[in-house]
């Protein structure tokens, strides 16, 4: 287990230099230098110029990248050009809101999506089944942009059951929790629902019919794990998704996340506060991807013996 | 013909019929025979003549709903499974009647342990608690043998063998004692050697536990060595019915007489084994040949036989055969087994 | 169940390629939504080209007289807050959306194609290089990785298709990769090889032919996925820029107005919500009809 898991970390290593060096080079490639935007024309010649010779602009890009890598290792992702602040701690100050945001919509998402479709599968082509998968059909094709509108509009202008936009509290996180969860519910929903009917189809669950088994027993102790393999694995590889939605989110319903702080960065032309947030939610991405594998081999006797066996 | 107290199981006029887009498809047709009390008997066939599906619509584990199945009568030691619930039929698998599968790797749930499947009829039918469970399956993994049980218990299938994971499927079939048990081609997945031996076991296990087994295969080898027996299957209907005796010394129907040619000699290689000696192919359910629906693969068709489908006839004690050659001319036999 | 899916799968081996395609076609026109997406996408393709001659309507003229009008016969959706013709607006905005939809995924696929079936035909370091560049390109999450690439090449239609095609080419390179592996085993690509057919044409005219089914497929996947990325990107303020009528920017710019003239925001996103439920209903059917091993 141990063995995996460090061999997985290895893995990941190639793909994060690739990361940092992908976004290093569309980024610092960017036409416009970044010092004369931030001086305007007010500043002279010679200022300008030591201020790059301060940032080290001058330097071939490969030193700058690698300076940058061994800056962002030891957790340094520069400054802020437009706040003038530490822009790991502008990350740090904002990131316990999208994970608080992304929490409250992966719960959602769970609680939502997997009923939903164990239900759809049992009652495969009834109603309710249909009643779901429209439903999940829809989380997936509305823009989030959009149902967030539409949910402010009427929950929170014509209801005022909740608070428009803003962050001071649970009402506050509810609605965007919701807008962000639903499109992943409706994922979850469709993967729960073919899974199990996948897994319905297996010989296993014809022996266990064979027993004498009940068939709401078939499908929780004999369908139901196997089932939920794929699901648990697709929720945390999720979060990549979530966190590409909390952009979204988070400008619309004005929660000050990680997500909002990269659209400020676009905006104001703030450059290495743009590749720090930018390279900050990769590697919570390749985290979750790290995490379902684990998990994957967690769940399933199979790969773990398999691991056993390569370990060796 | 029917005798209760001597047959465990009695089976007439089985039907089972697949709902498709293009119309219904009767997988199984006019199916009767009986299993005597202790008895191996034979179901035999190229795949696709219904053997599994035999199976499969007495166990009551037919897909539905598109699978219908229908009866006059499944008779298993004096209940009437033909009109039973679905929830009766339920309780009295793997407690009265169990089955064992082809394939021993994909008819074991891979993330659970072997000992929680091999003892879940125990939990099912008898409300055991889990040591009592643990303890019954350690028992009949001795029975069944398979070595250093006390270990194998918290294995998962796929780090046991395939013989092994065999004979937990016979552990799990036969762990309430049933009175009969169903064996679906229970050796085609498993090398030579370990066929052999689970043969073997099957057999031991019919002298000392006393239950009766239904033996599903396309061997007619397997048919010689373990059944008293024998159904010979065809296109969904059962076309010779005997005991295994006769039918290897006497058999009546070219279907069978095909099959016994189809069987190696010893000289021949294990590639020949495989090659079908008849010729043609089992006809699509969904398309039968009009009259009987072995006309277009039979070395022996008449005229008849083009027009009319042939009656079951009696040749002698306990030897039927569904075959024009056969019919006399006065008597079409009818309301018999077969 | 062997028996039954012998009873009921009696389908020869070997499809030829004119009944492969008469199959797939019934099989797509039995599908009743994925009918429905395709007249809608007909329609909607139909009103984009057209739109000049069939809207009354100036999608640019301002006319500060007329804000933010309630709908009307004349306005049949009101009008924003210039003053113009919302439904015209939103007709123009269609043009955006499909060649966005399209172009996009034309390249993706194409990028995608190639490395896969590189990737999984040559095998070895070939494939350690692609599959390496495909798992860091799936890292990303998708709209960051467009967002930066808009930063950097800056906000227009074109760049779009570059930083869409950016982020999709990974996910077809793996699905053509999976399939290219599977058919290198199958017994006529090994007869092709033993006859000393060359390995780029074994991986052009052997290989390729077998994924188109499933190219098609992601293709018409790949299209609602790009409109979504683009309105995305549009409402972001990094892609489409005024005064383009594109469906995210309309909305970005109608959600100002939405106490007064909820429309203005809310007929585009039912404009993106109803294409992009049409492609799905198109690309879930093509993929019953052509692949049903992809199923789900």
């Amino acid at each position: 287990m141990l063995m995996f898991t460090v061999r997985r970390i290895l893995v990941s290593i190639p793909v994060l230099i690739g990361i940092t060096a992908i976004l290093f080079v569309m980024l610092n490639v960017v036409p416009g230098d970044p010092i004369a935007l931030l001086m305007k024309e007010h500043a002279s010649p010679d200022v300008i110029e030591r201020v790059r010779a301060q940032m080290h602009l001058d330097d071939p890009l490969i030193t700058r990248y690698f300076r940058f890598l061994f800056a962002a290792l030891q957790g340094d992702l520069g400054t802020s050009i437009k706040l003038n602040r530490s822009v790991t701690t502008l990350i740090m100050n904002a990131f316990p809101n999208t994970l608080y945001l992304a929490g409250c919509a992966a719960l959602v998402s769970w609680v939502i999506g997997i009923p939903a479709g164990i239900l759809s599968a049992v009652r495969r082509d009834s109603f309710v089944d249909h009643f779901f998968m429209g439903f999940s059909l829809l989380g997936v094709s509305m823009p989030i942009f959009w149902s967030a509108l539409l949910m402010q509009y009427i929950f929170a202008v014509q209801l005022k059951w909740l608070p428009v936009a803003g962050f001071y509290g649970f009402e506050y996180v509810i609605l965007p929790a919701i807008v962000l969860g639903w499109s992943s519910a409706g994922v979850i929903a469709r993967l729960t629902r073919s899974s199990l009917l996948e897994v319905m189809r297996h010989d296993y669950i014809r022996t266990a019919r064979a027993k004498g088994a009940r068939e709401i027993s078939v499908i929780s102790r004999h369908a139901l794990k196997n089932a939920l393999i794929p699901v648990v694995t697709i929720m945390a590889i999720q979060v990549a998704s979530l966190l590409s939605g909390a952009v979204i989110t988070e400008a619309i319903f004005g929660i000050p996340g990680v997500g909002r702080i990269s659209i400020n960065a676009i905006q104001a032309r703030d450059m290495p506060l743009l590749q720090g947030s930018v390279l900050f939610a990769t590697v919570l991405v390749i985290l979750g991807n790290l995490v379902a594998d684990i998990l994957y081999s967690v769940l399933d006797p199979r790969i773990r013996s398999q691991m056993r066996k390569d370990a060796r | 013909m029917a005798n209760p107290s001597g047959n465990v199981l009695s089976v007439r006029e089985l039907r089972t019929e697949f709902r498709g887009g293009r119309g219904n498809v009767r997988v199984l047709d006019d199916i009767s025979f009986d299993v005597g009390r202790g008895r191996i008997v034979g179901l035999v066939g190229e795949s696709g003549s219904g053997k599994s599906m035999t199976a499969l619509s007495l166990m009551g584990l037919v897909p539905k709903p598109q699978g219908q199945v229908s009866a006059k009568s499944i008779n298993l030691d004096g209940i009437e499974l033909a009109s039973i619930s679905p929830d009766g039929l339920r309780q009295i698998r793997g407690r009265d009647m169990a089955m064992v599968f082809q394939e021993p790797m994909t008819s074991l749930n891979p993330v659970r342990k072997v000992w929680e499947q091999v003892g879940e009829p125990l939990r099912i039918h008898q409300g055991l608690g889990r040591r009592a469970i643990r303890d019954r399956v350690l028992e009949m993994f001795e029975l069944v043998g398979i070595p250093e049980p006390k270990a194998r218990l918290d294995a998962y299938p796929h780090q046991l063998s395939g013989g092994l994971r065999q004979r937990a499927m016979i552990a799990m079939g036969l762990i309430c004692e049933p009175k009969l048990l169903i064996a679906d081609e229970p050796t085609t997945a498993l090398d030579v050697t370990t066929q052999a031996q689970i043969l073997r076991l099957m057999q031991e296990l019919r002298d000392r536990v006393g239950t009766s087994i239904i033996m599903i295969t396309h061997d007619l080898g397997i048919i010689a060595e373990m059944c008293d027996e024998v159904n010979v299957m065809y296109a969904g209907q059962i076309v010779e019915q005997a005991n295994v005796f006769d039918l290897f010394e006497n058999p009546s129907h070219p279907y069978t007489r095909g099959l016994l040619a189809s069987i190696p000699k010893s000289t021949e290689s294990r590639i020949a084994r495989r090659m079908p000696s008849i010729p043609g192919m089992v006809p699509n359910l969904a398309r039968l040949p009009s009259g009987c629906r072995f006309r277009p693969r039979c070395t022996d068709a008449m005229a008849i036989c083009q027009t009319r489908e042939p009656a079951v006839t009696d040749l002698e004690k306990d030897h039927r055969a569904r075959c024009w050659l056969h019919a006399r001319q006065d008597a079409i036999s009818q309301g018999e087994p077969l | 169940m062997s028996q039954s899916a012998a009873v009921t799968n009696d389908l020869p081996e070997v499809i030829e390629e004119a009944s492969f395609l008469r199959d797939t076609m019934r099989g797509f026109r039995k599908n009743r939504m994925a009918m429905v997406g395709l007249v809608f996408v007909c329609l909607l393709v139909f009103l984009a080209i057209f739109a000049p001659i069939i809207s009354p309507h100036d999608p640019y003229r301002v006319a500060l007289d007329e804000q933010l009008l309630p709908a009307s016969t004349t306005y049949w959706l009101g009008t924003d807050n210039f003053g113009r013709d919302v439904l015209t607006r939103i007709l123009y905005g269609a043009r955006i959306s499909l060649v966005v939809g399209t172009v996009p995924s034309l390249i993706s696929l194409l990028i995608g194609t190639f490395m896969g079936i590189l990737s999984g035909y040559m095998g070895g370091k070939t494939d350690f290089v692609i599959m390496r560049l495909a798992d860091t390109m799936i890292a990303f999450p998708s709209l960051l990785l467009a967002m930066v690439v808009m930063y950097t090449l800056g906000a227009n239609l074109f760049n779009i298709f570059i930083a869409l095609a950016l982020v999709g080419w990974a996910g077809v390179a793996r699905v053509v990769r999976s399939q290219t592996l599977a058919l290198k085993e199958k017994e006529f690509i090994e007869a092709a090889r033993a006859n000393g057919t060359s390995r780029v044409r074994i991986m052009f005219s052997h290989i390729f032919p077998n994924v188109t089914p499933t190219l098609i497929v992601l293709f018409s996947l790949s299209i609602p996925e790009a409109i979504m990325w683009e309105s995305s990107l549009s409402f972001l303020g990094v892609g489409v820029q005024p005064p383009e009528a594109s469906w995210g920017l309309l909305v970005a710019k109608g959600k100002e107005y939405l106490f007064q003239a909820p429309l203005v925001a809310i007929m585009p996103g039912v404009a993106i919500l109803m294409t992009v439920l049409a492609f799905n209903f198109i690309g879930d059917g093509l993929r019953d009809a052509l692949d049903p091993s992809m199923k789900d």
